[in-house]
């Protein structure tokens, strides 16, 4: 007697290999992720204007204290005068390489009376973008604000208290400004870093050493160019 | 399976006896961290509500569709949208709250109470129940962080929505608003509710 030969394996049929496939498995995955990122496209390109907006509000807003200091704004306020903020875009380059940054103009009945520059750079968790105030020949800080950060909540995150940016104030824009461990910043161009937050201190001292070195050259000679 | 319980038990138990921070330890990140005032905790529990709401919806809606190896996917895919859409409808219209919420927002996306309630009764039940289920989650969140928040900002600022309440006299515990106060309230507050709810259970068992 013949022995039986051995069954072949049924071949698949074609439904179930596609049963079987990962990327028709994942189509639930697949089509409500496109269909999400195309809402979530819907959703920043209504409100993204508006947090633009709200970011230059807050620029616009913060423009007095950064030029004439605290007690100059308000005295301002109280005076009932406004600055006006004239925004500009400035081109730096170097190395072959151009940036942008704003700046706004800050004009109180066609008078100069500073600078204020919008810049950025990586921080110790994320980027920090804060605003920086200069006199019109851009020689002195006259103050900086913390825009945005997410620094570590009780050490990097004081940043943006008064205390620590108040250091900043009138330091001369001729030489880099150096963070100091240990509170014993005395030299002219010297500012304590925030303790436990050495990092942190040092990127937001880089951004302003970056910021002034681009840009006091560019807003000097704009200053010397009359209005 | 086991009767699974209707949408008016889901919308009880998650007030106070499954309370998601008082009885699941569930969420307790924006519980410690966003609790300093009062209001941020109110904007947080919205935030939180609507994200909670929209994931449970849309995952009950889609319950019959999900494979089981690829729902935690989904879930994530659904929590991680709607968590972007409060987080930019934050920072358009209350751009003010969004500074000081800061990452947190984002973070509500790694807020396991909203997975845990996907997977345990979104992906199980009706659309109706689901939403039962959000609404009452969220205010006992609502109500935990509430409750955490007016304790530390009384006792740390001396006011509540920052209008002061106590007499000049009180001198702020500054360390109610730091982050020690947020476990120092939290841990007293779950003891008080654990010691509550043992005395009302040996009580029903006694009568």
């Amino acid at each position: 007697m013949k022995p039986i030969e051995p069954m072949e394996p049924m071949p698949q049929s074609t439904l179930e290999r596609l049963k079987n496939n990962n990327i028709i498995q994942a189509w639930l995955v697949l089509s409500l992720a496109l269909f999400f990122g195309s809402a979530l496209a819907g959703v920043q390109m209504t409100l993204g204007p508006k947090i633009e907006e709200n970011k230059i509000n807050e620029t616009r807003e913060k423009v007095p204290e950064l030029v004439l200091g605290k007690e100059g704004a308000q005295q301002m306020a109280e005076a009932g005068e406004t600055l006006e903020a004239l925004p500009e875009s400035v081109v730096v380059e170097k190395g072959g390489k151009q940036s942008t940054y704003s700046v706004f103009e800050a004009l109180k009945g066609g008078e100069r009376l500073g600078w204020v520059v919008k810049s950025s750079g990586q921080g110790y968790a994320d980027k920090i973008e804060l605003l920086l105030g200069l006199d019109p020949a851009a020689e002195k800080i006259t103050g900086i604000f913390v825009l945005e950060q997410k620094e570590t909540p009780g050490l990097g995150n004081k940043i943006v208290t008064d205390a620590w940016r108040g250091q900043f104030v009138s330091k001369g824009t001729a030489q880099r400004i150096a963070v100091v461990k240990g509170g014993n910043a005395d030299g002219p161009n010297e500012i304590n870093a925030v303790t436990g937050a050495t990092i942190s201190s040092k990127a937001v001292t880089d951004i302003i050493n970056l910021a002034v070195a681009d840009l006091k050259g560019p807003l000097a000679a704009k200053g010397s160019e009359g209005k | 399976m086991a009767d699974q319980p209707t949408a008016i038990e889901r919308f009880v138990q998650g007030i106070l006896p499954e309370n998601p921070v008082y009885r699941q330890l569930l969420g307790l990140c924006p519980t410690l961290a966003v609790t300093n005032g009062l209001q941020a905790a109110i904007t947080m529990s919205a935030a939180v509500t609507f994200v909670l709401v929209c994931a449970n919806v849309i995952t009950s809606l889609i319950r019959n569709l999900l494979k089981p190896h690829l729902r935690i996917v989904i879930f994530t895919l659904t929590i991680a949208t709607f968590v972007t859409i409060a987080d930019r409808f934050l920072a358009a219209y209350l751009y003010q709250m969004s500074k000081v919420l800061g990452p947190y927002i984002p973070l509500i996306i790694v807020n396991c109470l909203i997975i845990c309630r996907c997977e345990v009764c979104a992906s199980k039940q009706g659309v109706f129940t689901a939403g039962a289920d959000a609404i009452g989650q969220s205010l006992g969140f609502c109500l935990a962080l509430c409750s955490i928040a007016a304790v530390r900002e009384i006792l740390g600022t001396g006011g509540l929505f920052g209008i002061r309440v106590l007499p000049a006299a009180w001198s702020d515990w500054v360390i109610m608003v730091l982050p020690p106060g947020a476990f120092l309230t939290f841990g007293l507050l779950l003891g008080l509710v654990n010691w509550y709810s043992d005395r009302r259970s040996g009580k029903a068992n006694r009568g």
